[in-house]
């Protein structure tokens, strides 16, 4: 039996495709600004006791664009509107880069909506010390490349978006760095109201996981969500020898941790 | 025959290692800029295009481009308005305003308007999207590139055709209250020419809204191709284009002798040439080209695009991927050989400047003296059959002198010759008759707007040599 499926839903007025996969209760993962990275490890890891429920995002993969989404905040709202629709909340959220910044903007606007939130290293707050990667500015080989701080010692690196390329991985590539741009091109890849709202979320335990060398959005920005979320409960872990992707740099102790945290 | 003088008024005082050490014009260091140079230079550019007057060009083209020493042109307007006032009789052809990137298509709309009043109507406005450079460098969101492009124009149109004071609402832009009081001279107003290099969107576009499409030097038999996807448009659109619907554009450089020429023709590919007009990254950002573009760029052989935008461009960018994720950089990548040590400048240099006869061969430039350059013009001109005509003076840091020698021969030779082999040919000019004008008849079969025949006489281009 195959681990995962994809199926097509007719949800907050559009069609969304959805990958599932596991058993349990839903985990809703929201995936990075390069689309579905395909079924990694910690998927399956993590698929062994919850059903990972993985939209894609509008205007990646086989979900179709939405035009009026905008901005960031505007996905958060959409997604949130799929829940209800979905009957899914409160709901377990794991988010990846752009997906927790998305997750980010989704608690600022109803956080009632979630159980728990992990956040692993998401864009959305300017960072304190150092810049948010201009990711629109570099070749998706260049991209791909700063997200991992040691490529030889993280061999599952190779085996992301199917290991290999194709012309239809690199339109995918392309229409998901398009429509990531489309939203949050400028200020690049951050929401300066986000700080603000942040204090709003209450009740909501929040762990964020982040990578020492994270070499895309910097690890300062770690504490200044940490501060932002200052009226709800907050764990920081930060790994180090890390880049972007603890989830395959730091794989098993990621597992470990986000398992713990949503036991 | 519409005959244009143009140069890309590069910043000729930078030093070559650093464009080919940047593997790009764009984004090298402002540090290398001086102001005196910047000044002396401006004002050159200035006189320059009085004087191409003077030899007899009917036209003197400008063009916008930012962050580059490839061209001043940063606020070609400016320079527009100064030719206004200061030239007599030439068409001030502005190709094009990178409409994209502008935040305030009113305030656009009031500025060509000022130009065209001061020039006293002698003003020709152009679109162009921008290279991607322009939407890295301005800020301007390149997956809504068409989009902005589309409502810019037509809320420029908008201020120059519709009476005010009018609310505008649209996607992109809001305006409140649209009622400028500076409205152009020429009625209902200015005529627009579309520059291309690539794109069968453009050209479509063009087509639909009657606007003459003049390609940037591009191979000659992909711009048979797309001329002829412009007249199959314009049939559809009911009427018949001709060669006032069409535009050429070609690099030059003319001397008093074939060996001064061929000598100071190499200027041309100064720093890689428009090759290294932007880095890949910087050339294709994300959503600037459509899915459909994206494809057929990668389907074609590369094509000589005076932005860059290039088939190996998109393979550059393409490169690096998943396959090659945690291993070095592309070895062919030559910023990461020159730094590594493995090419030095000089071999650089090398393998820039081999390239120069095959460049000319496939007339990339065209270099020489009137004599040799006039054929060379002739078969171009009975290939296309291009109304417009543009002169691009050779890049490069020729001197004052070169360049001035250079304008003078186009004048004295090679503009009576061009008018000749024009007359011959029963080429006519957008001024001398209206793009769009002639009614097509349905069925019959648009009449032929290239020539094929001259086309096979036409020498190949060897499509990996990019100036």
């Amino acid at each position: 039996m195959a681990e995962w499926t994809e199926e097509i839903t007719h949800v907050a007025g559009t069609d969304l495709a959805i990958i599932k996969g596991g058993q349990g209760k839903p985990l809703l993962i929201l995936h990075e600004e390069l689309g579905h990275p395909g079924w990694m490890s910690y998927h399956q890891a993590l698929a062994k006791e919850r059903t990972l429920v993985i939209p894609v995002q509008p205007g990646m993969g086989k979900s179709p664009k939405v035009e009026q989404i905008r901005t960031v905040h505007e996905l958060g709202l959409f997604y949130l509107w799929a829940l209800r629709e979905l009957n899914l909340g409160p709901i377990d959220v794991l988010g990846f880069s752009f997906g927790a910044w998305i997750a980010a903007e989704m608690a600022t606007a109803d956080s009632k909506a979630f159980r728990k939130m992990v956040l692993t290293a998401p864009p959305g707050i300017k960072p304190p010390d150092g810049d948010i990667m201009d990711i629109f500015a570099v070749t998706i080989g260049v991209q791909l490349n700063a997200t991992i701080d040691d490529a030889e010692a993280t061999p599952e690196f190779r085996k992301l978006y199917g290991g290999e390329r194709t012309p239809e991985q690199f339109e995918a590539f392309e229409d998901a760095r398009t429509e990531t741009a489309r939203i949050a091109w400028d200020p690049i890849l951050h929401n300066p109201s986000l700080p603000y709202f942040l204090q709003g979320v209450r009740g909501l335990p929040i762990q964020i996981i982040w990578g020492r060398e994270d070499a895309v959005v910097p690890v300062s920005a770690a504490e200044a969500y940490r501060q932002a979320l200052a009226n709800t409960d907050v764990k920081v872990t930060i790994f180090e020898h890390c880049g972007h992707r603890p989830e395959i740099e730091k794989g098993p102790e990621f597992v470990k941790l986000v398992r713990e945290f949503l036991a | 025959m519409h005959l244009m003088y143009f140069t890309e008024r590069p910043y000729r005082d930078v030093p070559e290692e650093e464009v080919i050490r940047n593997r790009s014009f764009f984004g090298v260091p402002n540090r290398f800029y001086d102001p005196e140079a910047g000044a002396r230079l401006y004002n050159e550019y200035l006189d320059e295009a009085c004087y191409a007057e003077e030899v007899g060009f009917d036209g003197l083209m400008l063009n916008e481009h930012h962050g580059t020493p490839f061209c001043m042109g940063a606020v070609m307007n400016v320079e527009a308005a100064i030719l206004a006032r200061i030239t007599k009789k030439a068409r001030i052809v502005l190709l094009g305003n990178p409409l994209p990137v502008v935040k305030n298509p009113v305030r656009l709309a009031e500025e060509l308007a000022e130009i065209d009043l001061i020039s006293k109507g002698r003003l020709v406005p152009g679109w162009v999207r921008g290279a991607g450079s322009e939407q890295i460098f301005n800020q301007a969101n390149p997956a809504y590139n068409r989009e902005y492009f589309n409502e810019a124009h037509d809320l420029v149109m908008a201020c120059w055709t519709r009476p005010g004071p009018f609310r505008w609402e649209g996607k992109h832009f809001n305006f409140r209250y649209v009622n400028p009081w500076v409205l152009p001279y020429q009625k209902p107003r200015p005529p627009i020419w579309i520059p291309g290099v690539i794109s069968a969107e453009t050209v479509v576009w063009c087509a639909k809204h009657r606007y003459p499409y003049v390609g940037l030097g591009t191979a000659l038999q992909s711009t048979v191709e797309l001329w002829n996807l412009y007249g199959q448009t314009a049939a559809e659109e009911g009427y018949q284009a001709g060669t006032e619907n069409f535009g050429y554009l070609q690099q030059i450089h003319l001397a008093e002798t074939e060996e001064q020429a061929q000598e100071q023709g190499k200027a041309a590919l100064f720093g890689g040439g428009a090759a290294n007009f932007s880095r890949p990254e910087w050339t294709l950002p994300p959503g600037y080209n459509s899915k459909e573009a994206t494809r057929r760029l990668a389907r074609q052989a590369t094509d000589y695009g005076f932005l860059g935008i290039t088939s190996e461009k998109l393979k550059e960018a393409q490169s690096g991927d998943v396959r090659h994720i945690g291993l070095p950089r592309d070895k062919k990548d030559t910023r990461a050989r020159l730094r590594s040590g493995q090419i030095s400048i000089e071999e650089a240099k090398r393998k820039i400047y081999g390239n120069y006869q095959k460049a000319q061969d496939g007339l990339q430039i065209v270099i020489g003296t009137p004599k040799s350059v006039i054929p060379k013009l002739k078969l171009i001109m009975e290939v296309l059959r291009p109304g417009i005509l543009g002169l691009f003076q050779a890049q490069g840091p020729l001197t004052t002198e070169q360049r001035t020698t250079s304008v003078r021969l186009m004048g004295q030779e090679v503009l009576p010759a061009v008018r000749e082999i024009a007359r011959g040919l029963g080429i006519v000019d957008p001024f001398e008759r209206e793009p769009g004008s002639r009614p097509y008849t349905s069925g019959t079969g648009y009449e032929p707007l290239v020539d094929l025949e001259a086309l096979k006489r036409a020498p190949k281009r060897d499509e990996s040599v990019r100036v």
